[in-house]
């Protein structure tokens, strides 16, 4: 099938008026040996196969659950987002290029910037990025051009795929990429910030789900004369404190958690809140407010000049579009939450993983708990391999996946390994739990985790 | 100053912060077990007052932004022909069948995901075969992210041969989108641009100077954003190679020859394609796009992991590239994105698609034809491709004329690009406008000729009768408002 | 459109006037004119070494930004912070209050390769 109107009278009628014979007569300029090459495809489908082939690719895989996190975690949508954003003139609209014709789209965009300058206390939303991992290395570059510094420090608790899509961007340019790794608490220690340094990144709460101490953090690199930049889940920030109020120069993040469903990773959107003096450093769209003619509000894409169709080679960055249809999913979802409701969603995730670890502590698994965590935590797998003395790292990493895979094969999808980088000395999984998490998810995981790792007497943390 | 009749000053549209009352409520989560936030996160790390956000009931909030939506063109409602941004129908059953996978986790268990995994890796497939790439990572999340990540695969390539430190110059002609330079500069290259000669096409000798020893890479996008075929492009192939340059393909023209002929053939090494224009993912306002990245066989060390193979009776993440250039992106890509392209190119198959770029050409042509006896001018006369750049006639401005038809009830071309003709006019139809469209469409720019002849002046106010007019950009820039401002309104 | 008789002129619409030594540089009225309303100004650092045709500052207008060459040699000595709030200045008073920056040439003579006000004008017209 194909969704061409052209009935063989037009296409005789339209060619007659081109003055050609036929279709295939418009592609002369083609050099002949490029026509026509082998293309392996098969052939199309009507609506009714395509939908049959597609839900068996869909069925074959396991629905995820609210106990994976790692960045991404299942929420709360109410159905009212999806229908909303689902309209035909937000989905099928470009860039809004013609503002006398895109106000839905505009005007969505400045309740949007409002709303995650709210969440930040931060003055300057642009209008979204692609992920949070790009918004992250793009938070680098901002820093980098403000000070005209070229060594960046990042924290081991940022995500570490962040931390590779930074090494990724920053690498070409020559900036140097410090990594500190966590302390024994499982957060980031006191920091000691040279003066050749532009950004220290910390994620608020940490890859592992624990909370750092921001404020002191954020101090050091101002005495450096660093920007500091705090990577955050928008969702916490409907309990946690605002990165504006601890000294955050850039809040950065991925929005997934506030609005957007999982998608096996995208499409999401990054998100950038900075102070007014970053304003002209900041990279993508921005939407402002103006009057029309008539002297009516409205608004319209501007500081266009930072921009790449303009600036060319000396944009700020390449990029040319926002994520903003999964960017109005979360304008949406935080207008149907409103404060109370982002308050709720934020304290359930809270409760449900703090009493997650109650279980988990409670049947003798070694919860780490030395740093409060928000709505993940890391416990400790006590296996028969790890009584032997020295685990080396890779066994340990498939140690923890092979825990995660027996669980998958017991029907609970929980728990992410944790990357061996963080030094434990044993197979260890991340969990998660969300407002959505039941009392019998949270039974099912416990039963399926004593059947796939006992606790052992010896070297377990029976309590 | 003349002023339409039937326009009365409204009052602004609310904000949805302007809507809002103090406890009104719309969506409840549900109710959490009672815990001890203090206790639990500490005390110092609370927030003191809560984000201002809006308090609305639910029918509030659907009232607003239904109403909004019907404050906005798009696709489905008017024709939509933007040069360079490929407006197609974007089908509704790509929705349907992407629902399905929303609740997947992207770190569950590799076992857990063999359908999503077996979807990218057919999905790898076709869109090389499309290309004429020998491998292809789906990542990227939009066009001019796959042209980063493109051009620092060159980058890794010349850094492995010891070139690195020479090579330091990317080739862009004059007419490329903006994204081209911006993005050689982000990889740390020197951009040098190639003129277009009078026929539309890089100066072939302007190029063979501009080639060097230090050439990095050359970017191109065929057919060009003139719409014209550059038809020396075997030619442009051989010398960019015989520099040791790398060839780079800007795949955001794609869909005027899909199916029909292939960037790998050309002898193009890196290609990017925006799944949002040839294969249709919808645009959403401005994004997500897409933009996966496919190269010949000497790059796909370089490919940023993970990419997917098979493995067994399944499929497996495959994180074995040593020389990769990393992650550009966290995850698998804009993976709903990725089940919306395959949907399409499975339900179309190859004949599907090659009748795409067929009826694409077609019409671009048929209007081109309709506009010039409309009276526009043509600077590159002749066959163009899936799109064509006209201009008005002299003394006219493009902007006046494109305000004109939003008042006609449809939107206008991409104006002011390329940057190489004075008041371009970018005209890109797509295949799925019939033909009774494209007469009306070309009526309208008649229309408007016409009324720019008769009554200069009030072209020059228009439009009249879209929800706002004209606006004041000067002071959106000088003095930025870039957030509601709650003092103001309580 | 006025081309005062006492500045000197590049071909990239740079005006510079010689005072004690130190050369204060704007646009002209034609570039000015050029760009339409400017919207934004970015200025150096006071302080910084630049070099002749070093592109020091940035003028934006809403959908063009344009480079600001140095005329010569020299020291960023002051900038006319007043362009950062009122970047209108640059097209209500080019020559006056829209001066953009002031620079310690390093070596004498350093403006002998601009162009006069009649030179200038000519450029203008043989570009247009």
């Amino acid at each position: 099938m194909n969704y061409t109107p052209h009935t063989e009278e037009d296409v005789t009628r339209a060619l007659a008026a081109i003055g050609a014979r036929s279709v295939d007569d418009l592609f002369s300029a083609i050099p002949v040996e490029l026509l026509d090459p082998p293309i392996d495809l098969p052939s199309g489908m009507d609506e009714v196969s395509l939908l049959a082939r597609m839900r068996q690719l869909a069925e074959a895989n396991a629905r995820s659950s609210t106990l994976m996190g790692g960045g991404l975690a299942k929420h709360f949508i109410p159905s009212v987002v999806q229908h909303l954003t689902m309209q035909s003139e937000f989905v099928t609209a470009y860039t809004p290029y013609q503002p006398e014709v895109s106000q839905g789209i505009l005007q969505a965009t400045f309740e949007y910037q409002t709303m995650m300058s709210e969440l930040t206390e931060l003055p300057v939303s642009n209008a979204s990025m692609y992920d949070g991992a790009s918004a992250v290395a793009e938070a680098a570059l901002v820093a980098v051009r403000h000070t005209g510094r070229e060594r960046v420090l990042v924290s081991a608790g940022v995500h570490p795929e962040t931390r590779e899509v930074l090494a990724t961007y920053l690498g070409p340019l020559d900036i140097e990429l410090t990594t500190v790794a966590l302390d024994d608490r499982l957060s980031t220690p006191r920091l000691q910030v040279g003066n050749d340094v532009a950004a220290v990144l910390v994620q608020q709460p940490n890859f592992l789900g624990y909370l750092e101490d921001m404020e002191p953090l954020a101090e050091a690199a101002h005495a450096a004369g660093a920007l500091f930049v705090s990577v955050v889940d928008p969702l916490s920030l409907g309990l946690l404190r605002p990165p504006g109020s601890y000294g955050a120069d850039v809040a950065v993040g991925d929005g997934q958690t506030i609005g957007n469903p999982l998608y096996f990773g995208g499409p999401h959107f990054g998100f950038m809140v900075v102070t007014e003096q970053l304003l002209r450093q900041l990279p993508g769209r921005i939407v402002g407010q103006t009057v029309d003619v008539d002297g009516r509000r409205a608004f319209v894409l501007t500081l266009q000049a930072r921009e790449q169709h303009i600036r060319r080679a000396r944009a700020k960055s390449n990029i040319c579009s926002n994520h903003q249809l999964t960017a109005l999913m979360a304008t949406v979802n935080l207008a149907a939450l409103g404060p109370e409701g982002l308050c709720e969603a934020a304290t359930g995730s809270v409760a449900a993983a703090h009493q997650l670890a109650d279980d988990l502590a409670g049947e003798g698994y070694r919860v780490r708990r030395e740093a409060n965590f928000f709505n993940e935590f890391v416990i400790e797998l006590d296996t028969v391999e790890s009584d032997k003395d020295a685990l080396d790292p890779v066994e340990l990493y498939s140690a923890s996946r092979a825990a995660a895979s027996a669980l998958a094969a017991r029907g609970v999808q929980a728990g992410i390994p944790v990357p061996s980088e963080y030094g434990l000395n044993r197979p260890a999984l991340l969990l998660c739990a969300t407002e959505l998490t039941s009392a019998e998810e949270r039974r099912r995981l416990v039963r399926a985790m004593s059947e796939v790792v006992p606790v052992s007497a010896g070297t377990g943390g029976r309590r | 100053m003349k002023r339409h009749p039937v326009l009365e000053r409204e009052p602004d549209f609310p904000l949805i912060f302007e809507r809002s009352r103090p406890g009104r409520r719309a969506a409840v989560p549900p109710a959490a077990a009672d815990i001890d936030l203090a206790a639990a996160l500490g005390d110092n790390q609370l927030r003191q007052d809560p984000p201002r956000l809006p308090e609305v009931s639910e029918l509030d909030l659907v009232r607003h932004y239904t109403q909004l939506a019907h404050r906005q063109f798009s696709i489905d409602s008017h024709v939509y022909p933007l040069g360079s941004c490929t407006m197609k129908y974007n089908p509704k059953v790509h929705e349907e069948a992407v629902r399905d996978f929303q609740d997947l986790h992207p770190y569950q268990a590799q076992e857990t995901v063999q359908g999503a995994l077996e979807l990218l890796f057919e999905l790898q497939h076709d869109l090389a075969t499309l290309t004429g790439m020998d491998a292809m990572s789906l990542q990227p999340a939009a066009g001019a992210h796959g042209e980063l990540t493109g051009i620092l695969i060159i980058r890794a390539y010349h850094r492995s041969r010891g070139e690195d430190e020479r090579r330091r110059v990317v080739l862009v002609p004059d007419s490329a989108h903006g994204t081209n330079p911006a993005t050689a500069a982000m990889a740390g290259y020197r951009v040098v641009e190639v003129p277009t000669g009078r026929d539309g096409q890089v100066d072939l000798d302007a190029f063979r100077s501009a080639l060097s020893p230090s050439v990095a890479a050359v970017m191109l996008t065929n057919p060009n954003t003139l719409g014209i075929f550059e038809r020396n492009i075997l030619e442009i192939s051989r010398l960019s190679h015989a520099a040791g340059a790398q060839l780079y393909y800007d795949g955001a023209n794609l869909n005027a020859i899909v199916g029909r002929a292939r960037p790998g053939d050309m002898g193009f090494d890196v290609v990017h394609l925006n799944l949002h224009k040839t294969f249709t993912t919808p645009h959403g306002g401005g994004g997500p796009g897409t933009g996966p990245v496919g190269v010949k066989g000497h790059l796909r060390g370089h490919l940023p992991v993970p990419l997917i193979r098979r493995d067994g009776n399944g499929f497996a993440f495959d994180y074995d590239l040593p020389a990769s250039i990393g992650r550009v992106r966290s995850f698998y890509g804009n993976f709903g994105n990725l089940v919306r392209a395959y949907a399409y190119i499975r339900s179309l198959g190859l004949e599907g698609l090659r009748a795409v770029s067929g009826m694409a050409v077609l019409n671009a042509n048929y209007l081109q034809e309709r506009m010039k006896q409309a009276g526009y001018r043509l600077p590159f006369d002749g066959r163009c491709m899936h799109e064509f750049v006209a201009q008005p006639p002299t003394g006219l401005r493009t902007l006046d004329l494109a305000k004109a038809l939003l008042d006609e009830g449809v939107h206008p071309m991409t104006v002011y690009f390329p940057m190489v003709v004075k008041e371009a006019m970018m005209v890109e139809p797509t295949e799925t406008e019939s033909l009774e469209t494209l007469d009306h469409y070309a009526e309208l720019l008649g229309k408007v000729l016409e009324s720019a002849r008769e009554d200069p002046e009030r072209l020059a106010q228009a439009p009249f009768s879209t929800p706002v007019r004209r606006l004041d950009e000067v002071t959106a820039a000088r003095r930025p408002i870039l957030r509601f401002d709650f003092k103001e309104s309580s | 459109m006025d081309f005062p008789e006492d500045l000197k002129y590049n071909r990239s619409h740079e005006w510079a006037r010689e005072d004690d030594g130190l050369v204060t540089i704007g646009i002209s009225d034609y570039a000015q004119d050029q760009l339409g309303d400017v919207v934004f100004v970015e200025l150096p650092a006071a302080g910084r070494k630049v070099a002749a045709s070093e592109a020091v500052a940035v003028v934006e207008s809403v959908k063009t930004a344009s480079d600001i060459y140095s005329p010569a040699d020299g020291e960023i000595v002051e900038v006319n912070t007043a362009l950062e709030s009122n970047p209108e200045l640059l097209n209500e008073a080019p020559y006056g209050d829209g001066w953009m920056f002031k620079l310690r040439p390093s070596a004498p003579e350093a403006l002998a390769d601009m162009l006069d006000a009649a030179g200038y004008r000519a450029a203008i017209e043989e570009d247009s």
